[in-house]
């Protein structure tokens, strides 16, 4: 490298020398830095100190106000009302031990659940935490009246979540609480504010995003005692949107009356379009006491009531389907042509089986039988026999073809599964062959099978429809705010699988017959309005000892060992329109205890406002090949 | 090329300065942060992965020898002026202004590189000019023009802080080139009778908010909420900081967003509301140092260049350094001006280190006669 030109040494240093002016520059500007800062924080130190304390700017968010819920037909299930939430603010309160001693006099709640709920993660200490919202007036008073002695805390107007028609549909709408530790760490609800209420069952927690919109933000300024002064700025809370329900009001006030007080479930569904039409479980709870604040002890009663409340029996209650089944046997024979249906078997209430005996449940049994017959009466025998015929893998592959013993897809939290054995599945879950006497059981609807009320109502809904496999769904549409059309999902076809006219002729020919013929297992649930077609079952709660299918007295059991009463069933017969799966736990025979409630639930809605279809005609299914009259109203049949 | 000098020559005293600084940088962006918005941002982490490339380019300034730098002084001053051109064609708007040129992932302010391009043009022009007896005014029209340019450029963004700081870097280095008696008396005449008409022109090119900060400098209580708002809540957090500060997180103003752009040009009061007037002296001492250390490199440099080349720098940084603190304080209009090594923001601090890297170059080489 060559050297750098460079000026004589002499000039080199009278440059430098110049330097000075820059060190001037700099000293100056240090100087006065030096000085104001003194000036600042030394002089007038205590004054600013005091601007910061009375002139602090608090960002709060503002809760936007959760989507209402409607339900089919557009009335309100799930509305919001103003009322009192109290809030601390941990930085403002002057005297600890006072407000909390106060807060557990007015409120009730222990030191320690006071203690417990400040000190939850906060961002900030000048953030407000969430006591208690749903304020009484009087506690509103207690609280205002002492207001100098308790800086700290604050009553803000907002609007709550009010449960319009109380334990209603409580399972599928849910309820909403307070968002905890471990949601705020989940990226479902990330950047939520403590306090933020969010879905925790059912509805409102499945479709939350929806309802909930986002948080908006407010920058206030506040004084020392933290009463707000002005607001500098603010972010509107937006995005959250109304849900209008599949639910229809008054079939849903029809189940949840209809079963009263016996624990079980009720499902009704639309087979043109999978709509759920009603669904309760009972026993049940009521969500606006478990919305906002819910107290440890009340919460603690919930969960450890044997009667489970909190479990959705339509979706979560796995029964063995008893003779619910035979109405999927009896088309696994037609289709797989493995029986002529008017050939008469004999049957003398037992069907002997290797070493063991198998019994009918009627003493005696049926006689001289044939398909129609044995679903109409529910013979046992017969499909004992059936079943050994066609083998367990043979079912199992017709009931996966109806969707049984896997999630529907419903649009409801926890679904359970259920269980639809083959030799595969018990290979692989229990490590043993599979036995051909536990074929017979699982022909009627005994041993391991066993799956959802909602799955028993979604079959039949195929039986019903020719074999169109709708999901079943409980939102059927969103509004926004901003748009004043509600956007109408349709509905979801998940498969079609081609059941031959012949067996569903026959199938459903004799479905009408268990309602609608003098021997039917079903005659209580006939209507004077419509024609009904469905199948009962009885589900063993035990299993008897003289092997399955035996006849045990169960009138004699306590009622917890009774048995489970199922009743399964569409009408009007010839265009149906309506679904409905009665399960009814320990109540006995599926025609004494679960077909009456149907019935009610199928009046409702096909009779009592007959013209409750706001989908419209456009997106449902008819009988393919049948006329589509409609049944007259209130006529005879 | 590689020196054994580089490291024997190498003042680690002063790169303990440079740390302690950043290391106050990062707690006060940190504290800055803690607030829950920011939080998701991790801004502090962002800032110590742009400490971490920065002391790469440092290393990179000190290792080539700054008189091969300056051979390419030209060449990295037109490079700046076509990203200054590129920023008025597909520049990013951030703030109101167009500043950022954005490459996918990352982006980046040209303006301040643009402060790099004019202090090495400059010093290679002056140091190859410069007589004991001082610049004559024709000498001075060249340099005029290669501030002139990017000098528009950045006003255009506008970036007013930008361009004042180069015009800085421009006078520091007249300092010490001097200019003939003569001269000074005819640019301070023509000076004094263009002012009206500078001023004119000047007032008339300002953005509507420029100018409403300059008006509320003269007094911030007319729009206390609006555009007087940041000076006020400066003043207050460095005013509630005391002789001790409110310890680190402890600043009320900052946590609560009460001061806006905490972590940019306003870190200086974040971290005078939480280390008290202490905090002030201990940081000006640190900064102190390390403009005493520049004055000394350019004092002891083997040449005029590397003499001009830290003259440059430490007016640089000085500059940066007086007005942002000047205008938290309340004592200056508020023009954006970052902090140096302190501000949040990357390019700012590449642009920094480089130059204190090369503040070292002239240093190490100093000693070195021969090449």
């Amino acid at each position: 490298m060559k050297e750098y030109p460079s000026l004589p040494q002499e000039n080199l240093k009278k440059i430098q020398r110049r330097i000075v002016f820059l060190l001037i520059v700099l000293g100056f500007g240090f100087g006065s830095i030096l000085f104001r800062s003194w000036s600042l924080q030394i002089t007038a130190g205590s004054f600013y100190h005091e601007q910061s304390e009375n002139n602090r700017v608090r960002e709060v968010f503002i809760q936007p106000r959760r989507g209402k819920v409607f339900d089919r037909n557009g009335n309100i299930l799930i509305n919001n009302v103003p009322g009192f939430t109290l809030y601390l603010i941990p930085e403002d309160v002057k005297s600890r031990d006072y407000v909390i001693h106060k807060i557990s006099e007015v409120l009730g709640f222990t030191v320690e659940e006071i203690e417990k709920k400040v000190s939850q993660r906060q961002f900030s200490p000048y953030l407000p935490v969430k006591i208690k919202d749903g304020l009484t007036l009087r506690e509103v008073a207690l609280f205002e009246e002492d207001q100098l002695e308790l800086a700290g805390l604050k009553i803000e107007v907002e609007y709550q979540r009010n449960y319009v028609y109380g334990k209603l549909a409580a399972h599928v709408l849910g309820y909403v609480s307070e968002i905890n530790e471990k949601q705020m760490d989940s990226p479902d609800y990330e950047n939520l504010p403590q306090g933020t209420l969010i879905g925790q069952y059912g509805i409102e927690k499945k479709y939350d995003q929806f309802i909930r919109g986002e948080p908006g933000e407010k920058g206030i300024e506040v004084d020392a005692l933290g009463h707000e002064i002005k607001i500098l700025n603010i972010k509107e809370p937006e995005g959250s949107k109304d849900l209008y329900l599949t639910i229809d009001l008054d079939t849903q006030k029809s189940a949840e009356e209809a079963l009263g007080d016996e624990a079980g479930a009720v499902v009704a569904m639309d087979p043109g379009t999978g709509d759920i039409l009603a669904m309760t479980s009972h026993p049940g709870f009521d969500p606006q006491n478990l919305s906002g604040r819910i107290r440890q002890n009340d919460w603690d009663t919930l969960i450890k009531d044997p009667f489970k409340p909190l479990n959705n029996r339509a979706i979560q209650g796995t029964y063995p389907p008893g003779s619910v089944f035979k109405v999927l046997l009896a088309i696994t024979a037609l289709e797989a042509h493995e029986i002529d249906p008017s050939k008469q078997i004999d049957c003398h209430g037992v069907f002997p089986f290797g070493k063991r005996v198998f019994r009918d449940w009627k003493k005696g049994g049926h006689g001289a039988v044939d398909l129609h017959r044995s679903i109409v009466e529910s013979c046992d025998v017969y499909y004992y026999k059936l079943g050994d015929q066609l083998g367990v893998d043979l079912i199992a592959e017709q009931a996966h073809k109806f969707g049984l013993g896997r999630a529907t897809g419903i649009d409801l939290p926890s679904e359970k599964e259920g269980i639809i054995p083959s030799s595969e599945w018990k290979l692989k879950t229990r490590r043993e062959r599979w036995f051909p006497g536990e074929t017979l059981s699982v022909s009627i609807g005994q041993g391991y099978v066993n799956f959802t009320p909602l799955q028993a109502a979604y079959m039949m809904t195929q039986v019903a429809n020719g074999g169109y496999r709708y999901k079943p769904r409980l939102l059927r549409a969103v509004s926004g705010q901003e748009t004043d059309q509600p956007i109408v999902f349709p509905p979801v076809l998940l498969d079609t699988h081609q059941i031959s006219k012949r067996t569903l002729d026959v199938v459903r020919e004799a479905l009408r017959g268990v309602v609608q013929e003098p021997h039917g297992t079903a005659g209580t649930a006939r209507s004077e309005y419509f024609e009904t077609a469905g199948k009962t079952g009885t589900a063993q709660v035990i299993a008897a000892k003289a092997g399955a299918g035996g006849n045990l007295n169960s009138k004699m059991l306590p009622k917890f060992l009774q048995d489970h009463a199922w009743f399964v069933a569409f009408a009007p017969y010839q265009d149906p329109k309506i679904v409905v799966a009665v399960l009814v736990e320990h109540g006995g025979h599926g025609g004494s205890a679960a077909a009456p409630v149907a019935k009610k639930v199928l009046e409702a809605y096909l009779v009592k406002k007959p013209d409750r279809n706001p989908s419209g005609p456009s997106d449902r299914v008819t009988l393919d090949g049948r006329s589509q009259s409609r049944i007259p109203e209130g006529g005879e049949d | 090329m590689f020196d054994r000098r580089l490291i024997t020559k190498f003042d680690w005293k002063f790169l303990l300065i440079v740390f302690s600084i950043l290391c106050v940088s990062v707690l006060s962006i940190y504290s800055v942060s803690a607030y829950k918005e920011q939080m998701k941002s991790m801004l502090y982490v962002k800032q110590i992965y742009w400490i971490m490339i920065s002391m790469i380019v440092f290393f990179i300034a000190v290792v080539i020898d700054y008189h091969t730098i300056s051979r390419y002084a030209y060449l990295v001053y037109a490079v700046v002026v076509i990203l200054l051109l590129l920023v008025m064609f597909v520049g990013k708007v951030g703030l109101g202004a167009q500043r950022w040129l954005s490459f996918g992932f990352i982006s980046f302010q040209p303006s301040e590189f643009s402060k790099l391009g004019i202090l090495l043009v400059l010093a290679k022009y002056f140091s190859e000019n410069a007589q004991g007896s001082g610049f004559r005014m024709t000498q001075l029209i060249f340099p005029v023009v290669l501030l002139g340019i990017p000098f528009f450029l950045v006003l255009k963004q506008p970036d007013l802080g930008t361009g004042l700081s180069m015009t800085f870097i421009f006078i520091s280095m007249m300092f010490l080139v001097g200019l003939r008696s003569r001269s000074l008396v005819f640019i301070g005449l023509i000076f004094l009778m263009l002012l009206p008409f500078l001023w004119n022109f000047f007032w008339h090119h300002l953005k509507s908010y420029q100018k409403d900060r300059l008006l509320t400098f003269i007094n911030p209580t007319v729009d206390p909420s609006g555009t007087g708002y940041h000076i006020i809540q400066s003043k207050i957090a460095i005013g509630s900081g005391g002789i001790f500060g409110n310890g680190l997180l402890g600043g009320t103003q900052s946590q609560l967003k009460f001061l806006p752009e905490g972590h940019t040009d306003f870190i200086f009061a974040v971290f005078a509301e939480e280390w008290g007037f202490i905090g002030i002296i201990v940081l000006l001492v640190l900064f102190g140092l390390l403009l005493l250390w520049g004055i000394d490199v350019a004092f002891k440099a083997k040449d005029s260049l590397g003499t001009f080349l830290a003259a440059g720098i430490v007016g640089m940084i000085g500059f940066n350094l007086i007005v942002n603190i000047g205008m938290t304080l309340g004592m200056m209009p508020v023009v954006g001006v970052p902090l140096p090594l302190m501000s949040y923001g990357g390019t700012a601090m590449v642009t920094t280190m480089a130059a204190l890297g090369l503040l070292m170059n002239v240093k190490i080489r100093r000693f070195m006669l021969f090449y």
